[in-house]
């Protein structure tokens, strides 16, 4: 599964087999500035893909178009076999409406560089209101299942606590709880360490391998972590210029990177690290 | 001048129940809904609803600037001549409350722009539906952010209640007034009614200012 699809995104959405997200020529522009121009790429289902490039290179737009913080300027993206920001009309696709795409992505999940956790909930409420305001879960089965989360996060003892109370790492680790309990196909992870003390940054890290190895949820990761990338990934994608330059499994572009960009990329990470 | 003390002793009980009955009664029903209007007020305006929002928008410039007596006269009279009649304190209660609903609204709005985005991003990648948006995440965190400025909001009406006496309420004032009146000596009523003002006032203002300070702090 870790490699990349080679046929047109068009024949890929929808049936057995197919890709769990495709970028179907994606152009993302702020005013003047193209981000994205024409980005054409596919993650299969349980794939693990890490965005790496220089900051400005679109890696963080292109989790903020999937969870629709952004809207598209050109082009299509799928999810699951169905259009993300736009939705079907007769044989043509016009913009999605809020009602459509909330629905696809709720496949999606999200982990913020800041946490981004509701001060005014506990813990258990952070993690509990989606799951029942969302998916209809009672509020005994979703705090069951919260409560399982928190302890493979490792906070168990954390429920009640608010987030004010907790440090950055253990933020971060019930923010992870809190986009797993609403089950999602894909799990977006956008610098979920950046933010965070360096001491603090193995914990979280840990907590990511371990639902990578124990589940078969598809992740696209941003991050500077080159070795956790290295670990967790089935791809690298290297981006520059709103282009995606490089696309190998992270042995190949890590030990043997083919465009001159990359190596000089992944020298200057590298050393400051 | 001098200070007549049996005179002031038997003119507390009256200026007291007016007020409890009227000053009192009006401010708490009056911040009420204030409170309420003006937070439907702030989601309308930000929540963008089509031609809600521009009408809202309309109305809050047009009472902030007019003076709550033009607004209490136009209820009390003119409302009366195009067939709807209501009764006093039920008028002075909606005029104060929408005329501070109108300032409530600009101080939501404040606590609403306070939220930071990424709260409003979370809402999203967990999509809830906008109701929950607001009802549990950005009110709850707008509302105790402008916590202290709603409050003095509330003083700032209390203050304000004398004018219920153009459209004949026996407030307070009116009330210490019209002791005066019987006697021709004003001093001690008027200074009854003042120290009653200032006793709810100033502790008010006091216990404001630390809870300011408490969520300045959180």
């Amino acid at each position: 599964m870790a490699t990349p699809d080679t046929t047109s995104p068009e024949a890929q959405h929808g049936g057995s087999g197919s890709p769990l997200i495709t970028f179907d020529k994606v152009v993302k522009r702020f005013g003047d500035h193209v981000v994205l121009r024409d980005l054409d790429f596919n993650v299969g289902p349980g794939e693990r893909c890490t965005l790496i490039g220089p900051s400005g290179s679109g890696k963080t737009t292109i989790l903020r178009l999937l969870m629709t913080l952004e809207k598209v300027d050109g082009g299509h993206i799928w999810v699951d076999g169905e259009p993300l920001s736009h939705m079907p009309k007769g044989d043509r696709l016009i913009p999605a409406d809020e009602k459509h795409q909330r629905r696809v992505r709720t496949k999606i999940g999200m982990v913020f560089q800041q946490f981004n956790l509701f001060p005014n909930m506990t813990v258990l409420g952070n993690i509990t209101e989606a799951p029942i305001r969302v998916l209809g879960k009672s509020r005994d089965e979703a705090e069951q299942d919260a409560r399982e989360l928190l302890e493979r996060v490792g906070l168990e003892a954390k429920v009640d606590a608010h987030p004010t109370q907790l440090s950055g790492g253990q933020q971060q680790r019930v923010a992870i709880a809190r986009a797993c309990a609403m089950e999602p196909k894909v799990l977006l992870l956008d610098e979920v360490t950046s933010a965070l003390d360096p001491e603090l940054v193995a914990g979280v890290l840990n907590v990511l391998r371990e639902i990578a190895e124990t589940t078969d949820i598809t992740m696209l990761i941003v991050t500077h972590e080159m070795h956790f990338a290295r670990d967790v990934s089935h791809r690298v994608l290297m981006f520059d210029g709103g282009q995606i330059i490089e696309d190998s499994p992270p042995e190949e572009i890590f030990e043997n990177p083919a465009h001159e960009r990359t190596k000089r990329f992944l020298k200057a990470v590298l050393e400051q690290g | 001048m001098t200070w007549d003390m049996d005179y002031a002793l038997d003119s507390l009980p009256p200026i007291l129940e007016a007020f409890l009955r009227y000053t009192l009664l009006a401010t708490v029903l009056g911040s009420v809904l204030a409170a309420v209007l003006g937070l439907v007020f702030a989601v309308i305006r930000r929540a963008h609803v089509p031609v809600l929002a521009p009408l809202t928008t309309v109305f809050i410039e047009f009472v902030r600037s007019t003076p709550i007596p033009i607004q209490l006269f136009f209820m009390f009279y003119v409302l009366p001549s195009i067939g709807i009649t209501l009764g006093g304190l039920f008028v002075g209660v909606l005029t104060l409350g929408v005329h501070y609903a109108c300032y409530y609204a600009e101080i939501y709005r404040a606590g609403i722009d306070a939220v930071p985005p990424g709260q409003w991003e979370a809402c999203t990648a967990l999509s809830l539906p906008a109701r929950y948006q607001w009802q549990r995440v950005v009110l709850p965190q707008a509302i105790r952010n402008v916590l202290p400025s709603l409050g003095n909001y509330v003083i700032s009406m209390f203050k304000e209640t004398p004018f219920l006496f153009l459209i004949s309420i026996p407030e307070m004032v009116r009330t210490a007034i019209d002791i005066g009146g019987g006697s021709f000596r004003y001093v001690e009523p008027l200074t009854i009614a003042g120290l009653i003002f200032l006793a709810a006032s100033y502790p008010s203002s006091v216990a404001l200012r630390r809870l300011e300070h408490r969520v300045g702090h959180a």
